[in-house]
């Protein structure tokens, strides 16, 4: 008799991690596909449109997101996470803590009526806290599971023993208070990370004024601003005055391609910013774009055409040069000071909002996942791979694919995630 | 079949519908519609309570049509089938009523109007559910047997990434050797190592594969079937071979464009990067004062992309021209310095530190050749320059094969119109093709460094492995129905087809379109297109369409 494949394990619930994870539940090999947060989605969730197509991202990846959950193969682990990996390639044991949601995940139907009743406010992560939610919540709209989650740190009975007013309102009784953290072990037989990346915060460049300035926001606060399921309805106003935004910068290289901050080239931030400008036009067509670039990196299919649509078609213009400062004026204008370089004086001018494209960094607490399974990562604290071998970490039987090994667009990210799916499933077939 | 009788379930959604609509009176509205026996509103349809009352009422009240009033077929159809089945109930017998996503969520001001158009959608739900008809899905084997074409290192991974996993490969190249571009190639960045290795390492190891057969100095010469059973013909030389497979991965690579007549490209004085690896590779380069200039035949009006690797090639031989001549000049005239990742910024970095001279052009104001020196204006400095040469080297970029188009053809897959192949999905499915069973990766898709080329092709093997594990394929109920009398073998309708699951072929009765269900999405475009009615589509039957629409132009009672 043929033995049976041992399961796979992914770690991380974007795009990348859920791509891996379908390829290998459709190959008919087990899979267990771990969420740190209460849905799976990851950044891609949070993004409005998607470059060079232009489509809309949550619309594309939520089939995706319901394919995995209804997966036969695909067993989900959201508010949870890897603590101990010990054993080899083909003979992994893992530890996972599972947090407890306070809420029954096969019971609640995402009714909303504890939430419109919960008293508590606080800022939404997912919403880069440009919104206030409750204690008990939807981690977003279209998440998946489509469950709510009692947020410990905030909720009044959790914290303070009061309240417990959502549980009344629960006309199905799927509030769970007594939910405990539990501890589960799989045994796997591969492991693929897929944890994406963190943005760069660019209140460590204080000449850019963020956090300062109100109208000065970073890239994917903009992805929120401009999205119809966001703070404001898709409506793009300046966080101060709530009036619309019409002339728009967007400074590229922020916290990248900088020697005091992270050396490396981003690689999707000529491309976002081309599409966010483009979707600002799109929205109302007075609106007038400066993309402030060092180098413009449109090398993958279709982008140098983007660029030039952008140009030509969304009012965009693209000035070749490292913003200096970004100053405020008496009515909250960002003002965005660079070098003309040919004469060597100063310019500046005079915007409606200044959008910062923040570098893709390592997810914090990626040096503790690290050492948990045993593999290296490079200087930068992104998962360390060899060119020619591109998808295996240090460790045989642990693969990687996605922004936690390098800063990479959608498609090549979902190529990668298959590929991984591929060196893992190699491994437990063998 | 006997009596119709119709349930309808209208559901509140807590307040998303409940709270913008006349829910029960919608439900007793429903009851008062023909064939309808039964309905009733819930709180929540999907909850256990409401799907185990839809299982009830088909049991107790007969039912053998459901239509559900609620939030939207995108994410609650496949539950609402299923329990139809549970309860012994042909699935497709199930129709959905968006009352929610399309209704009570955009007339959310006006709830008198809101629930007279949820009314208007729930008959039409009837009367289309009053003509559903039962289907069932089929399945189809694979052979479990992978086809790559090309046997570069985008092929070579595939190939025996897929054999390692147990399926028989195919691997089929071109040229006399396996190798593809690498063979032309001297060292690798960004670790300067040298290709050959990387070459020999994996022919070593596909010649050593017992899963896999090489054919060499082959091409593809006619490619028949579907997803699971093709036929594919293989020119070898004189002798042809018919080869039975499962899946095809494209892995033909793509070559770098000869820059005839630009910049006096002379192959000797004037030469690509290629040439310029040959010279170093085989030690004699001679020369010491060196342009390399970038986007040459690229980013251009004939050529608008660009390349992606030009820059880290130049990166890279420059710095490989200053190894084996420290006192050579490089010169590197770019327009933007493409160096994406972790790896690349720093290998800049290095290159300048090397003592490279970097000078940013643009393409209006493009280099001139000229007898002892090319002229460019520094944009940066502001100022036009005279650099001398011994050697001047153009970085030109990829560009598709000559007969890129040819095979897509045989494979009936679609290029991009730099003759590049085009993937189902930019987003999403990067490496499928529409056509199920054709996958896709390296240089073929777009220009790519060994790297990326790598890593997609792991990707296109575990895509392409994915019908080959399970051994079978389902196919679409949802598929159209030629009816062979009114059928004119026109062949509209095979060249509507985006999925190649529709041709025609001589029968009995003349020339008729079959349909090849495993390769078919149900899509409809045939259908829409047949200018003699003759396809019929299952589950979108004009009768069901027609029936909506008259539905929906009756007035309310």
């Amino acid at each position: 008799m043929v033995e049976k494949p041992k399961a796979v394990l992914v770690i991380g619930g974007g795009i990348a991690g859920i791509q891996a994870a379908l390829d290998l539940g459709d190959m008919g090999i087990k899979v267990h596909l771990v969420e740190r947060e209460p849905s799976i989605g990851g950044r891609m969730a949070q993004l409005d449109k998607t470059f060079p197509t232009n489509d809309c991202s949550i619309c594309i990846l939520s089939p995706k997101l319901a394919d995995c959950f209804r997966h036969p193969n695909i067993t989900l682990h959201t508010i949870s996470e890897v603590k101990n990996v010990t054993g080899q390639i083909r003979d992994f044991s893992v530890k996972l803590r599972k947090y407890a949601r306070f809420v029954k995940e096969n019971e609640c139907i995402n009714c909303g009526e504890c939430a419109a009743k919960c008293p508590v406010k606080v800022p939404d992560e997912f919403d880069m806290r440009l919104r206030k939610r409750e204690a008990i919540y939807p981690y977003y709209l279209q998440g998946v599971p489509a469950v709510m989650t009692i947020d410990r740190e905030n909720c009044l009975y959790l914290t303070r023993g009061v309240c417990r007013i959502c549980e009344k309102f629960c006309t199905i009784n799927a509030i769970d208070f007594e939910q405990k953290d539990t501890d589960a072990t799989l045994h796997v037989g591969a492991i693929i990370v897929a944890t994406g990346f963190d943005p760069f915060d660019p209140s460590g460049i204080p000449q850019y004024g963020y956090k300062r300035y109100r109208n000065v926001i970073t890239s994917l606060e903009y992805e929120r601003l401009i999205c119809a399921s966001g703070p404001t309805g898709g409506h793009l106003t300046r966080p101060s005055d709530k009036k619309p935004a019409e002339t728009i910068a967007f400074i590229q290289c922020v916290g990248s391609r900088d020697l005091k901050n992270n050396r490396y080239c981003s690689s999707v931030c000529c491309m976002h910013a081309t599409k966010e400008a483009m979707l600002a036009y799109e929205h109302d067509p007075k609106v007038k774009s400066y993309i402030f670039y060092m180098d413009l990196r449109a090398a993958g299919k279709g982008f140098q055409k983007y660029v030039a649509r952008g140009e030509q078609e969304y009012n965009i213009s693209y000035i070749r040069n490292r913003v200096a400062k970004i100053t405020e004026d008496r009515n909250e204008n960002p003002i965005v000071w660079y070098e003309e370089p040919q004469s060597s004086k100063t310019e500046k001018m005079t915007m409606d909002l200044a959008v910062l494209a923040t570098s893709l960094m390592p997810r914090k607490g990626v040096e503790e996942l690290a050492k948990v399974l045993g593999v290296e990562l490079d200087e930068y604290n992104f998962f360390k791979t060899d060119p020619f071998n591109p998808l295996d970490t240090t460790k045989s039987g642990i693969f990687v694919c996605g922004c936690c090994r390098e800063p990479t667009d959608i498609p090549e990210s979902v190529a990668q995630a298959s590929g991984a799916a591929e060196r893992a499933a190699e491994a437990v077939m063998r | 079949m006997n009596e119709v009788r119709v349930g309808v379930f209208v559901c509140h959604c807590g307040t998303n519908i409940g709270g913008f609509l006349d829910v029960p009176g919608l439900a007793k509205y429903a009851l008062s519609l023909s064939n309808v026996v039964f309905a009733k509103d819930n709180q929540y349809t999907c909850s256990e309570a409401g799907l185990t009352e839809i299982k009830n009422a088909i049991d107790e009240k007969k039912l053998n049509r459901v239509v559900v009033a609620s939030c939207t077929p995108r994410t609650h159809e496949p539950l609402f089938r299923s329990t139809c089945k549970d309860a012994g109930l042909n699935p497709y017998l199930f129709q959905f009523a968006n009352i929610r996503d399309q209704c009570s969520w955009v007339h959310m001001q006006d709830r008198d109007r809101a629930t007279e158009k949820a009314k208007a959608l729930i008959r039409m739900g009837v009367a289309r559910a009053v003509l559903l008809e039962p289907l069932e899905e089929t399945e189809v084997e694979v052979n479990p047997c992978a086809l790559v074409i090309g046997g570069g290192i985008t092929g070579m991974t595939c190939a025996l990434s897929l054999a390692n996993r147990g399926f028989e490969v195919k691997l089929i190249e071109n040229e006399d050797r396996l190798g593809g571009t690498l063979n032309s190639l001297y060292k690798l960045y960004p670790t300067h190592e040298e290709a050959s290795r990387l070459v020999q390492e994996k022919t070593k190891e596909v010649e050593k594969n017992p899963k896999i057969e090489v054919l060499t100095s082959s091409e593809v010469k006619e490619v028949e079937g579907f997803v699971g059973n093709y036929d594919v013909t293989v020119r070898q030389g004189e002798k042809e071979r018919l080869f039975k497979v499962g899946v095809i991965i494209v892995a033909t690579g793509a070559e770098t464009l000869k820059p005839v007549g630009m910049y006096g490209y002379d192959g000797k004085t004037f030469v690509t990067q290629l040439e310029l690896e040959r010279m170093l590779k085989e030690r004699r380069l001679n020369a010491d004062t060196v342009v390399i200039i970038q986007c040459v035949g690229s980013r251009n009006e004939k050529r608008a992309y660009c390349s992606k690797v030009c820059c880290l090639t130049a990166l890279k031989n420059a710095m490989l021209i200053k190894e084996a001549n420290p006192n050579a000049q490089v010169f590197v005239l770019y327009r933007d310095m493409v160096t994406q990742g972790t790896k690349y910024e720093d290998y800049y970095g290095k290159a300048r530190e090397t003592g490279i001279t970097f000078i940013k052009y643009s393409p209006e104001r493009q280099p001139v050749v000229e007898n002892k020196s090319v002229r460019i204006y520094d944009e940066l400095l502001g100022e036009e320059l005279s650099l001398p040469y011994d050697l001047v080297v153009l970085s030109t970029p990829m560009v598709a094969h000559n007969d890129s188009t040819d095979l897509a053809q045989k494979l009936k897959v679609p290029v991009d119109e730099n003759g590049f192949f085009l993937e189902a999905h930019v987003k999403l499915r990067p490496v499928d093709f529409a056509t199920d069973g054709i996958y896709v990766c390296g240089c073929a898709h777009w220009p790519a460094n060994v790297s990326e080329s790598i890593s997609q092709a792991y990707g296109a093997a575990s895509r392409a492995s994915i019908p080959m594990s399970v051994g079978h394929v389902k196919t679409e109920p949802l598929i159209p129905v030629v009816d062979e009398d009114e059928c004119s073998g026109c062949g509209l309708c095979e060249l509507t087809c985006p999925f190649k699951a529709i041709q025609v072929e001589e029968t009995e009765k003349g020339r008729k379109a079959k349909v090849i269900a495993a390769s078919c999405k149900g899509c409809g475009a045939c259908g829409a297109g047949c200018p003699q009615r003759a396809i019929t589509m299952r589950h979108f039957t004009n009768e069901q369409l027609v029936a909506q629409v008259i539905a929906l132009a009756e007035v309310t009672p």
